[in-house]
């Protein structure tokens, strides 16, 4: 049973004419995206707080642990602090676009929850488009960033605003490609039918474990590293490199102008995780989901947070990679790996072989592609490495110097 | 409760109110566009009414045209313009006036070229779908057979065109050496 219904029957069942069913409808919208808003504000709390601890952990740090149980209302107190902060508006600054930004970003983040499905008939709206409505959202984050950037009127900000454009832009592109492939297999874009899809019945009994990761792991990979450059978080956080931009494109902001892009970073990383939830991971799909629907939810939200403690682990591991390193990662080793992963499957599954042969085949595919990723990057690491040493090394010593070799006569 | 001396016209469905909002928020960053004194701030109103046409869109039950103009339009034309905007110094700050002596003339085109759109939109008879739309069949499922099936040759010159493009771009953009 849909939420939307189930709401719109108990209105009625409290006694409300069947005339006004337009007004019962708006009000059951209103309210389902009344609770999704504020939920995702409270759960913002939350997220800061996973991030602060999960990095201070792998610093060998204990983190925040003063205000509440566990420092869970650190954040509550941070939040306070913004909020009695000064709100300052530069007087140069371009008004329109300064004061629109911070709300577009958040606003282009919170559309992201209309078509998460939570659980089995708990999903705002069901989109037969729901994927392509996800991209479309990315655009928006982008626009909001340039009006910040421009609207600031600072030099440094306009410099994150345009790397945030060709960083976004280009990230978006794999990403896409590869939220293709689950698409491609299960030939729907709504979220609910991709979740429903990943089921796994053993008889009659749904283990809920046919998750796409385990078919296309090379789509997973690569929308993995997407989000986390559309999520600017770290390796990606070249839009707020203090070294080379002092903040980034929200260098203007303060009080809770400032804290509107924080939620919104925060909060579509979260998304981001939770779409590669809905695509890959089974979305609300796990043993038993099917006879206790209360299990769903918990489910999703469960993989969404290990994914985002996943992303929160990545951060605190790898340092930040250069401009170039970013650019060139996303358009000659992402997009080209990528389409031909999406040719390769949309090939493979018109093959005329047996459906089991046609997975295997899609399977080694994406394997392949794994293989590549992480043979890429592997070398560059290694070059890298070298190239750093060297680069410390007395000048005077490079091309002189020669491994050691065992003198000869032994 | 008492008869009327005249006939009250029927209330406005909830669609028409949405459509008759979405429609002044389109027509109010149209004349954004044109009317601005900055440059920047006219391709924000752009940008307004591209959303406002995806809002009709979606008003009129066509979630993939109106997601693919988000897509299209707000995620990659806007953006192309906002960056030539702001690549175009002396543009950024400080006011241009959108006004010159042609503006006359413009006004008079456009509002003849609004009567003669209002006039074919009234006069054509428009043909309605042929079955009804199952709730929950995907539209888009039809159009995607439609592009390799019936406008295969339009659909792949289309690509072409664009690869020209993207391949052009790139002869412009390397250093000639």
């Amino acid at each position: 049973m849909n939420w939307s219904d189930a709401l719109i029957q108990f209105q009625y069942d409290l006694g409300a004419p069947q005339e006004l069913s337009w007004l019962i409808e708006g009000i059951t919208y209103f309210i389902g995206a009344f609770i999704l808003a504020n939920a995702a504000l409270v759960l913002a709390l939350l997220l800061i707080w996973i991030t602060r601890k999960v990095v201070s952990r792998i610093q060998d740090r204990i983190g925040p642990n003063r205000v509440g149980r566990y420092g869970l209302f650190q954040t509550v107190a941070d939040a306070v602090k913004l909020l009695s902060k000064e709100d300052i508006t530069p007087s140069t600054a371009d008004k329109v676009s300064y004061l629109i930004a911070p709300v577009l970003a958040v606003m282009g983040v919170l559309m992201a929850l209309a078509v998460i499905p939570f659980g089995a008939g708990l999903v705002g709206a069901d989109l037969n488009v729901g994927v392509l409505y996800l991209v479309a959202l990315g655009s928006i984050g982008i626009m909001a960033a340039l009006m910040a950037g421009w609207g600031s009127n600072n030099k440094y900000a306009l410099l994150a605003g345009f790397r945030v454009v060709a960083q976004l832009l280009s990230y978006e592109i794999p990403m896409v490609l590869a939220m293709l492939a689950p698409v491609l297999l299960v030939g729907t874009m709504s979220m609910q039918g991709i979740s429903q899809a990943q089921s796994l019945y053993l008889g009659p009994i749904n283990l809920g474990l046919g998750w796409f990761i385990f078919l296309l792991p090379g789509a997973f990979l690569i929308y993995f590293i997407s989000a986390l450059a559309e999520a600017e978080q770290t390796p990606f956080d070249l839009l707020e490199a203090e070294s080379e931009l002092i903040a980034g494109f929200h260098i203007e902001y303060s009080g809770m102008k400032f804290a509107m892009f924080f939620l919104a970073q925060f909060l579509n990383s979260f998304f981001l995780g939770a779409i590669a939830v809905v695509l890959f991971l089974g979305g609300w799909q796990g043993p038993f989901a099917g006879q206790i629907p209360l299990l769903g939810p918990i489910y999703f939200l469960a993989k969404t947070f290990f994914v985002y403690v996943v992303i929160q682990w990545v951060k605190g591991t790898f340092p930040r990679v250069r401009v170039d390193q970013m650019m060139s990662f996303a358009w000659k080793v992402l997009v080209p790996l990528v389409l031909a992963l999406i040719l390769a499957q949309m090939i493979i599954m018109k093959l005329p072989t047996p459906m089991w042969l046609n997975y295997i085949l899609v399977l080694v595919a994406n394997l392949a592609v794994v293989v590549a990723v992480l043979n890429i990057l592997g070398k560059y690491f290694q070059r890298e490495q070298v190239r750093s040493k060297r680069a410390f090394e007395p000048k005077s010593l490079i091309g002189v110097m020669q491994p050691a070799r065992p003198a000869s006569g032994d | 409760m008492p008869e009327l001396p005249f006939e009250l016209p029927p209330l406005p469905t909830i669609q028409q109110v949405i459509f008759v909002m979405i429609a002044i928020l389109t027509v109010l960053g149209a004349l954004v566009v044109v009317l601005a004194r900055n440059l920047f701030h006219s391709a924000l109103g752009l940008v307004t009414a591209f959303f406002g046409a995806a809002g009709v869109y979606v008003v009129a039950e066509a979630e993939f045209i109106g997601v693919s103009q988000v897509l299209v339009y707000v995620g990659a034309i806007s953006t192309l313009i906002t960056f030539a905007i702001m690549l175009t110094r002396g543009m950024m700050f400080g006011a241009t006036s959108p006004r010159n002596r042609q503006s006359g003339t413009a006004a008079m085109i456009t509002i003849l070229i609004f009567l003669v759109l209002t006039a074919l939109v009234g006069a054509i008879p428009w043909p309605q779908a042929g079955e009804p739309i199952v709730e929950g069949q995907a539209i888009i499922a039809g159009l995607g057979r439609s592009f390799v099936n019936e406008y295969v040759v339009p659909f792949q010159l289309l690509a072409m065109l664009l690869l020209v493009a993207l391949a052009g771009a790139i002869v412009l953009a390397r250093d000639r050496k």
